[in-house]
C-alpha cells in the first residue's frame, strides 16, 4: 500500500481530500507536508481535529518528509501525501525518486497567477516548476475529484480546458 | 420565552458549506418557517482558504452574527471558521449543520449565542436517527 496519491492542494486537509479521495482510496493515513504547518503546534492541532478518527495524520516539513518517505511508502495502509504548493512538491520529488505521479488538486487564484483550469491558477514560475517535475519523469495531471477526468499537464498549461 | 416571530428576523447566524449546500438549507428553513432572514448563506465554491476566512469575517462584521454553521468538520470552511473563533472570544462555530440544527437556532430568540449554538447542535444530533422495520 503506502502512498496512493501525491496531491498539490493549497487547502491542504479539506472535504475533497478526506472524503472525496479518502473514501474511494480507503485512505488510513495522511502526510501533510508543509514547512509552516510543521513548525506550528496550533496549525497541527487545527488539521488534526479535521481528520476523522480512522485516519492517522503525520506532519512533516519537506526535509523530514524526504527523509521519512521510505517509512510512509512501506506503511501497509493506503495513504495520501499533500503539499500546499508546487514548490514543496518539486523539492520533495527531487529528494524522493519513488514518486511516480502527482495530482494537482487545487491551486487557487492570487495576484500573479493565471487561470488554467477552474481550480488551477499558476504563476509563470509555477508553470516552470511543474514542467521540471514532469521532466524528471513524474506524471503530472490535474484532477480535483476522482470522478473527474485527469487532465494531462500539457493540456492544463495550454489553458484550453478551463 | 422565544417566539420566533418574523419581527425579530435579523441575521444572527452564518451558514457556509460546499457547493449550494448552505443556500439549500437556508431555503429549506424559509419554506418551513419563513425565517431565512435570520441566516446568511455563503458558498465556499472556488474560494481559497484565505477568501473563505475573509468572506465569513466580512459577514460577521456586516450582520453582527455570532454563530457560524459549517457542513463538514474537515472542510475548508470549518478550518477558516476555527481560525476566526480562535481570535474572537464568544464567537461560536457549529460544524455538521443540518436542517434540524438551523430550525432550533432560528426559533431560539432569547438565548445567548453560546446557548443557542449548543442547543442547536444538540437538536441537530438528536435528529439523526436510524429507523428500520421492526
Amino acid at each position: 500500500m503506502g502512498i496512493n496519491l501525491y496531491r498539490i492542494d493549497d487547502r491542504l486537509i479539506h472535504g475533497q481530500v478526506v472524503v472525496g479521495w479518502g473514501q474511494p482510496l480507503n485512505a488510513r493515513f495522511l502526510v501533510l507536508v508543509d514547512d509552516l504547518v510543521a513548525s506550528s503546534d496550533w496549525e497541527k492541532e487545527l488539521y488534526r481535529m479535521a481528520v476523522p478518527p480512522e485516519m492517522e495524520i503525520f506532519f512533516a516539513d519537506v526535509a523530514s518528509a524526504t527523509r521519512d518517505h521510505a517509512k510512509y511508502a512501506a506503511d501497509p495502509r493506503p495513504g495520501i501525501l499533500i503539499t500546499g504548493d508546487v514548490d514543496s512538491m518539486l523539492r520533495l520529488a527531487k529528494g524522493v525518486k519513488a514518486i511516480g505521479s502527482v495530482n494537482i488538486g487545487g491551486v487557487h487564484y492570487r495576484a500573479g497567477r493565471d487561470e488554467k483550469l477552474r481550480y488551477v491558477f499558476l504563476t509563470p514560475a509555477e508553470e516552470l516548476q511543474l514542467r521540471a517535475l514532469e521532466g524528471s519523469g513524474v506524471e503530472v495531471t490535474a484532477q480535483d475529484v476522482p470522478s473527474a477526468r485527469a487532465v494531462p499537464l500539457a493540456e492544463v498549461l495550454d489553458g484550453e480546458s478551463k | 420565552m422565544s417566539n420566533g416571530m418574523p419581527g425579530t428576523n435579523k441575521p444572527k447566524g452564518i451558514v457556509i458549506g460546499h457547493g449550494e449546500f448552505s443556500a439549500g438549507l437556508v431555503s429549506a428553513v424559509d419554506q418551513i418557517c419563513g425565517m431565512a432572514g435570520k441566516l446568511v448563506s455563503l458558498s465556499m465554491k472556488g474560494l481559497t482558504p484565505e477568501d473563505i476566512e475573509t468572506a465569513i469575517r466580512e459577514e460577521l462584521a456586516r450582520t453582527g452574527a455570532r454563530v457560524i454553521f459549517t457542513d463538514l468538520p474537515a472542510g475548508s470552511a470549518t478550518l477558516a471558521a476555527r481560525r476566526l473563533v480562535r481570535n474572537d472570544p464568544g464567537l461560536m462555530l457549529v460544524s455538521g449543520v443540518n436542517l434540524a440544527t438551523l430550525l432550533d437556532f432560528v426559533f431560539n430568540n432569547e438565548a445567548s449565542p453560546e446557548e443557542a449554538a449548543r442547543s442547536a447542535a444538540e437538536r441537530g444530533k438528536a435528529s439523526l436517527i436510524v429507523i428500520e422495520r421492526s
